[in-house]
């Protein structure tokens, strides 16, 4: 309910709010203030203009119109209130009917209510209106009835949304009955929304009624409401247009009221908040002292958008890759590890802002150039692999499309070259039956087959560097093996090298050379993989191994739970970044923070007290932080 | 390049070949077959809605459609001669019968038959409900479309509030009041378009903008939310990261996508106009279907009523076929879960 209060924090919610107070003091004032003049008729001033007396005109039988458009708020709102509950009673039973009627009752009803709902609501409301007879009490019944199948499907879908929480699985074990179930342990919990569709489509009801009486099938004289008044004030609007006017800017009011809230309203239940897109860091050179490797990372920081200002995903990563290497990332999720790669992959987007010492790839400082200078190359030389193989392919274009494209764009051959070594790709991640393949579209594969698909359209160009965010993830545990296999050997056999990016340690043990861990945007520590195994040095690792299962069996140690969370890109710490949840955080962990720097000759850790380390080298890495 | 071996590690008969159903062209006539199969399925259901309203009426229809000063003698002739004293099975199959012979009964007021009367009426309704749907898809399409790119990924933040603000405003007012205010303001006001009824392709105008204006609104806001979503999807991500050049990026990835994505929800706004011509022929004195059914309704001309209410329900029907149909050619998909 606190998030209602968008109705007084907002211009739109403010002008819902004043427009439908406005309505609410017509609906119960309006017949006793303006009732008189609404109904006193004089013949002698029969169809005025507009006049100081009568702002609006009179009507044939000399009454005012301003005043019956007033009036008239009250049967128009009152009728399209009853509507909507007598459309959500029969809706609700309907849509509640089919969760005791059994499996083939619930079809029927289903299949009944579809071909319902295919009709508009203001031809049902005629249909109805031709049975229920005309005036106000048959009109509520028609447009009702016109609306209960709107709200039969919604408590279908709502019901069986919940059909298999515990509390009904429980009361099914209990032996309690479909009606009891449906009735006590369903509605109650699918009321809420269904109050507020039903509250949203007042709205629709208003007018649906309006159009209704309208058309002389509503409310019927001498009782009048909106519709029927612009009826009658149509047949005069060549004489009077305001007689015509006043119903229609009253309808337009209350639509225009009734569609707010309803924005609003699902404003404030969607609970978004819009944010600021960051200012682009121009395009600046970097240092140029650059390495041999195939990709350098110096210090790399990204910073987003958000409702309360900037968040920084990453804070500091500095990483170097050879060529042909494989090297993984791994930490739990919100330890920057995927923003890294995007960043990387310069897919960050221009909300975000990516600074970096040096960001090298293949030898060219990425963010010294403007990124569509880079594409060229990135997109020759670079492939990205997605973790929902089944989200990153594109549905409407054919795999045969897909393939072939970086072929055509970047290696500049033509379809049938293009194709052939499409097809070659294919063939290479291990798919049978190319041709028929490359005909069909991504739904008809299964998970396994789409992710190797998605590996060959990376292999279809010349890549120097696969990027796999998460490449087993979504998938079946019998396949991600497979995909890792098939990541291993495209590596060595196209000379490519592998960024693998994961959550599991074990994952990356078994496909890379090496591994970088991070941990709330930083880089923590960078290891071979045989000897980050044997003896982990940041705590963060060491429990990140102690946690993984595969792990943990063979090092026979008990597994320990990891508690806590990733500190937000949104939490600023002095200190470091692990030591809320480290078991050998001190005070200089908590005011300074340790950074990345070497252990050995291979290893370089970002921690104060490294451990797996003889006492001696804890000193060394004192001594060699200090000495930064 | 070389040739690259089939990698061994693998099975090469993996069984994780996903239904193809859906695939190809005996797909596509699989999937037309049993769209049209519950087409014939919602018709009967419309068919037996109609032939059931007569029968639900309170009280003898042709008494009540023929006044109190009818005498006994003419009201049992009527019933006869309508039919409706035989048994509620035998009439119902000659409804059907009727209904697939186009022979739709006689007006109790004109005595004329149905079916002329339909005849007669059905074109004008079409010459602006025709136009208003194709004005509604070359409309809502490119500015739904150009919004989404010009409000990308949290851009445009005015111009999306604009867009919204606008649109809003536009589909609050429902068609027959935007039909009352063009005409005061068009016909009444500068007498620049003819007054009502149908006298030439001027008096055509005001009813189609009438029409389109609503649907046109809220169509165009579907289009960008729609489209909105492929920009931010994985795929456009994936297609990025291949550095693919824009006319690609956006013309072959993204447009079919937002395309499909848009005409999804269609369906639901087009057929709601069928209902909008009703209404707004009322307003302008059109001679189509809704002037017609608005009579027979009041002065209970029930087979007349029945008639109409057939013609417009199978439009509607026809509606929801149409972008079906269309969805499943460009989009494969749509044909599972077809059943
Ligand atoms: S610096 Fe301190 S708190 Fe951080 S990981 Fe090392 S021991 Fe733990």
């Amino acid at each position: 309910m606190a998030r209602l209060r968008i109705f007084v924090r907002t211009p739109p919610g403010v002008a819902a709010l004043v427009l439908l107070v406005g309505l609410l003091f017509l609906v119960v004032a309006a017949p006793t203030i303006w009732g008189a003049g609404a109904a006193n008729s004089n013949v002698a001033i029969s169809n005025q203009g507009p006049s100081g007396a009568h702002l609006l005109g009179t009507d044939a039988l000399g009454r005012d119109v301003l005043d019956r458009v007033l009036v008239a708020t009250r049967s128009s709102l009152v009728l399209a209130v009853l509507a909507t509950a007598v459309g959500g009673a029969i809706g609700v039973t309907l849509g509640a009917l089919s969760a005791v009627t059994g499996r083939v009752g619930a079809r029927v009803l289903g299949a009944a209510i579809n071909v319902l709902l295919a009709f508009p609501a203001l031809l049902l409301a005629i249909f109805f209106a031709v049975i229920f007879g005309l005036g106000s009490v048959a009109s509520v019944f028609a447009v009702g009835a016109s609306f209960a199948p709107g709200f039969a499907r919604l408590t279908q879908t709502l019901a069986a949304s919940i059909a298999e929480r515990d509390y009904i699985r429980a009361a099914r074990l209990l032996g309690r009955g479909r009606f009891h179930i449906a009735w006590r342990h369903m509605l109650p919990n699918v009321s809420e929304p269904l109050m507020l569709y039903g509250t949203i489509h007042v709205g629709t009801a208003i007018l649906t009624l309006a159009g209704l009486s309208f058309l002389g099938l509503g409310v019927q004289p001498p009782a009048y409401d909106w519709g029927q008044l612009l009826q009658v004030g149509l047949s005069q609007i060549y004489l009077t247009p305001a007689q015509a006017l006043g119903p229609a800017g009253a309808i337009v009011i209350a639509g225009i009221a009734c569609n707010l809230a309803g924005e609003v309203l699902a404003d404030a239940l969607s609970g978004r908040q819009r944010v600021r897109p960051l200012r682009p860091v121009p395009a600046a050179p970097g240092s140029r002292s650059g390495g041999t490797g195939l990709l350098e990372v110096r210090d790399l920081a990204i910073e987003l958008p958000a409702a309360g200002g900037v968040v920084r995903p990453v804070r500091e990563v500095s990483f170097d890759l050879q060529p042909e290497e494989r090297l993984g990332i791994v930490g739990e999720s919100g330890s920057g590890k995927s923003m890294t790669a995007l960043a990387i992959a310069q897919l960050v987007g221009d909300q975000g802002r990516v600074r970096a010492d040096r960001l090298s790839f293949a030898g060219r400082d990425l963010l010294a150039e403007p990124a569509k200078d880079n594409a060229a190359l990135l997109g020759r030389n670079m492939a990205m692999i997605f973790q929902d193989p089944g989200e990153a392919l594109n549905p409407a274009l054919k795999i045969g499309t897909q393939l072939r494209e970086p072929a055509q764009v970047h290696l500049g051959l033509d379809r049938r070259a293009a194709a052939v070594r499409a097809a070659a790709s294919l063939r290479s991640v291990a798919i049978p039956d190319v041709r028929r393949r490359m005909r069909q579209h991504q739904h008809e594969l299964s998970g396994g087959m789409k992710q190797r698909v998605c590996i060959a359209v990376g292999l279809t160009g010349e890549p120097k560097l696969l990027i796999a965010d998460e490449p087993t993830t979504a998938l079946d545990v019998s396949v991600q093996r497979q995909i890792l296999r098939l990541l291993v050997q495209a590596g060595e056999r196209e000379q490519t090298a592998v960024l693998l990016i994961s959550h599991d340690i074990a994952v990356v043990s078994e496909v890379c050379d090496r591994i970088l861990v991070m941990y709330a945007g930083y880089a923590v520590e960078d290891a071979p993989v045989e000897a980050l195994l044997r003896a982990p040095a940041h705590p963060y690792t060491e429990v990140l191994l102690a946690a993984s299962p595969d792990m943990a069996t063979e090092r026979g140690t008990p597994l320990p739970t990891l508690e806590g969370r990733v500190p937000g890109p949104e939490v600023e710490l002095s200190g470091c970044y692990f030591a809320p949840r480290c078991t050998y955080a001190d005070e200089r962990c908590r005011s300074e923070r340790p950074p990345l720097a070497p252990l050995d000759a291979t290893r370089r850790v970002a921690c104060w007290h490294p451990c797996n380390v003889p006492a001696p080298a804890a000193t060394r890495a004192d001594e060699i932080a200090a000495s930064r | 390049m070389a040739e690259i071996a089939t990698l061994s590690v693998l099975p090469p008969t993996a069984p994780e070949d996903a239904s193809t159903a859906g695939g190809g062209a005996a797909g596509l006539a699989r999937f037309v077959a049993r769209r049209l199969l519950r087409l014939v399925g919602s018709l009967l259901v419309l068919v037996t809605a109609t032939f059931g309203m007569i029968h639900l009426l309170p009280g003898n229809p042709v008494r009540a459609a023929l006044g109190q000063d009818a005498t006994a003698a003419v009201v049992a002739a009527r019933t006869h001669q309508l039919g409706l004293d035989r048994t509620l099975v035998d009439q119902y199959f000659s409804y059907l019968h009727g209904v697939v012979t186009g022979n739709l009964g006689v007006s109790i007021v004109s005595s004329e038959p149905v079916s002329t009367i339909l005849g007669a009426r059905i074109p004008a309704t079409l010459s602006i409900a025709l136009p208003a749907f194709v004005l509604v898809l070359l409309v809502s399409l490119p500015i739904g479309l150009s919004m989404a790119l010009r409000t990308r990924h949290g851009r445009g933040e005015r111009t999306r509030v604009a867009f919204i603000g606008v649109t809003g405003l536009v589909n609050s007012v429902p068609d027959f009041v935007w039909a009352t205010l063009l005409s005061a303001v068009f016909v009444v006001g500068l007498k620049l378009l003819p007054v009502a009824g149908d006298a030439g392709f001027t008096s055509h105008i005001l009813p189609v903008v009438a029409l389109m204006l609503g649907p046109a609104a809220s169509l165009s806001r579907i289009v960008r939310v729609e489209a909105t979503k492929v920009l931010e999807s994985e795929y456009m991500q994936a297609a990025r990261s291949r550095r693919l050049p824009w006319r690609l990026l956006y013309l072959r990835h993204a447009l079919p996508n937002m395309i499909t994505a848009s005409l999804t929800f269609s369906g639901m706004i087009l057929s709601g106009l069928i209902a909008g011509t009703v209404l707004v022929e009322n307003v302008f004195a059109w001679p189509g279907l809704g002037t017609e059914i608005s009579q027979a309704v009041v002065s209970k001309d029930y087979p007349l009523v029945q008639g109409i209410l057939l013609i417009l329900g199978a439009m509607v029907l026809a509606i929801h076929l149409m972008v079906d149909l269309v969805l499943g050619i460009l989009d494969p998909r749509s044909r599972i879960g077809e059943s």
